[in-house]
């Protein structure tokens, strides 16, 4: 199969994943036991504001018209309209976007930067005892409460230290950078102990290739060997393992956003959550489904792209 | 437990060898002996405390470690830091541990049904599988336990609805390179039935990889229930846990530190316990797999 065929496929494997993820979307809201309409309008519930407000989302239509009234919507770039704020649900998420993506970016750079070093330590001697601590010592990671190590962070390194601020997105490139650090930090701990293991696996596994003997018999300097060689090829997988884990490291950013006040779509979702801003909530998750997709296809693509060794086809 | 998981290993002769050699993997011992006493601990509550952790003190409220006989303290509300802690476990562990069982089931059912009759099931399954996927654990998780309601209950069918892909995942991949092996295709043509078959014969033989998986989808899951108490969403107060007491510590963090420091390092010990297990499963399960 040649490469456009293979990304044409893939793009025509996106169609049902993306309809499906819609449907779930669609169908959160009519999960809720009893009547959204009644949860959400509390104590003013009357029959008459309950059927205005059926009536407003069209839940008195049938289901298959309302899922189509829905992807009508949705496809005019429609979301609804968030009951809190009384404006677009896409407009809000538009608005918040680009401190979710700098908090993705900045978190899977730091998480590179701790992991690659490490990595590497590991696996330039197997099975010695910094082996051991580099495969254990990260597994703290694993079960660690993001918002938890987050509020140690704030804390030590923010309230105590006046290293970081505490909060916020900062003004400007070296303002995100500096007040982001915190939150990408804490994403990046997370995501470390998934990208040390395959690292170190993919690393162990170039190591014992042929061309990696020819070096050595060449006398090829160990650490040239390790960077030149070894990283060079063991970094594609690791970053496959990158994309195949977004939707973790995006699970990370929504809690991590609320701790630190990141105006993002994390916090937007969680704080919609709490007003009981239904649209909101499947706007934003909507939005995620289709990110995550996304970089799905993407990590793909690149992976194909960038190592011409890639057999197409299944 | 490690000697059940080790007799559905398929070679009696390496099994008794496997067996006789688990202490050899200082992670799975570790592992398991800060498991047990976590464990022991939580459900020993009762003899180790002898405060009761729902019972408030406000003339004690924010003592600090070992003031009144308070081992750790007390919360804003004057009950004892110690007492939350323990009882707190029982309802952490006892629905993480729960939270993976009902995935695991469903996804073994559905993971063998697709690996091993292939077509259409397999189709339908994959594609619901890639949709689920699409979703972050974490989004979809808050955001199905936000639209059934607070609770425990919520939370089983949650991490249910999210959780069963990658098991679902793990047993149909490890199916379709069983099925084509000779003691399948012997049991196919002695007349088996395909449920014999896949009960009998496959399960045993492809179960370990998400048994693996399922000791770090604990730490997951565990993860997954302190956050959404820490929300509001999960185990609703005044029962204790500790992703509540994380979050009523927070406001008190800068002079009562081990409010919310103390719960949290219990929940990277417990997760840290089970992932070490986990990987010494994993290594006494699949020699050289690591």
């Amino acid at each position: 199969m040649g490469r456009m065929t293979f990304v044409f496929r893939r793009l025509a494997l996106l169609v049902p994943t993306a309809v499906g993820v819609t449907i779930i979307t669609f169908f959160m809201v009519h999960l809720i036991p009893g009547d959204p309409a009644v949860t959400v309008l509390g104590q003013h519930a009357t029959p008459a504001t309950v059927a205005l407000l059926h009536h407003q989302w069209g839940l008195d239509k049938p289901l298959a018209e309302q899922y189509w009234l829905f992807m009508d919507r949705l496809v005019h770039g429609n979301l609804g309209e968030s009951l809190y704020y009384q404006v677009p649900v896409w407009g809000l998420i538009t608005g918040r976007l680009p401190a979710t993506l700098w908090l993705l970016c900045y978190a899977a750079v730091i998480a590179i930067v701790i992991s690659v070093p490490l990595a590497v330590l590991a696996a330039s001697r197997k099975d010695a005892i910094r082996d051991h601590v580099v495969r254990v010592v990260p597994l703290l990671g694993l079960g660690m409460p993001a918002f938890w190590f987050g509020l140690i962070l704030q804390t030590w390194l923010g309230t105590k230290l006046r290293l970081f601020p505490v909060t916020g997105y900062g003004q400007g490139f070296v303002g995100h950078v500096h007040t982001m650090f915190l939150p990408s930090l804490t994403v990046a701990v997370a995501l470390c102990p998934v990208l040390i293991r395959s690292l170190r696996a993919s690393m162990l596994n170039v190591l014992g290739a042929d061309f990696i003997t020819t070096a050595r018999a060449k006398g090829v300097p160990a650490p040239r060997l390790l960077v030149r060689h070894v990283l060079r090829n063991a970094v594609i997988p690791a970053v496959t393992v990158l994309g195949i884990n977004i939707g973790y490291l995006i699970g990370g950013t929504l809690i991590v956003e609320q701790v630190f006040a990141v105006p993002g779509i994390g916090s937007l979702m969680i704080g919609a959550i709490l007003q009981r801003d239904f649209p909101v909530v499947q706007g934003v998750a909507l939005v995620f489904g289709v990110l995550v997709v996304l970089v799905n296809l993407l990590t793909d693509v690149a992976y194909a792209a960038l190592d011409p060794r890639v057999r197409f086809g299944r | 437990m490690s000697t059940d998981l080790v007799s559905v290993v398929p070679v009696e002769g390496r099994t008794r060898l496997r067996r006789a050699r688990w202490y050899r993997h200082p992670t799975l011992v570790v592992g398991l002996v800060l498991l047990v006493a976590i464990v022991f601990m939580c459900v020993a509550a009762p003899l180790l405390t002898s405060f009761d952790p729902d019972k408030q003190n406000l003339e004690q409220a924010l003592s600090g470690a070992g003031q009144y006989g308070h081992l750790l303290g007390t919360d804003q509300e004057g009950r004892d830091t110690w007492a939350r802690l323990l009882y707190g476990g029982r309802i952490d562990l006892r629905v993480a541990f729960l939270a993976v069982l009902f995935p695991f089931v469903l996804g073994t059912i559905l993971g063998s049904l697709a690996g091993y009759f292939g077509s259409w099931i397999d189709a339908i399954i994959l594609r619901v599988i890639d949709v689920v996927v699409a979703f972050p654990f974490f989004v979809l998780v808050i955001a199905l336990v936000f639209v059934l309601g607070a609770g425990e209950k919520s939370i089983y069918i949650a991490i249910t609805a999210v959780g069963w892909v990658s098991y679902a995942r793990i047993i149909r991949g490890e199916i379709l390179v069983a099925k084509r092996q000779e003691y399948v295709l012997a049991a196919q043509s002695g007349g088996l039935s395909s449920l014999r078959i896949m009960g009998r014969h496959l399960l045993p033989n492809v179960i370990t990889q998400a048994i693996v998986y399922a000791m770090s989808d604990i730490v997951q899951n565990m993860v997954a229930i302190v956050t959404l108490s820490y929300l509001g969403l999960g185990i609703q107060p005044p029962t204790p846990d500790w992703g509540t007491m994380i979050a009523d510590g927070q406001n008190f963090l800068t002079t009562q530190w081990q409010l919310t420091t103390i719960p949290g390092l219990t929940v990277v010990l417990t997760g840290l316990a089970l992932s070490l297990v986990g990987d010494g499963l994993a290594d006494l399960l699949r020699p050289g797999a690591s």
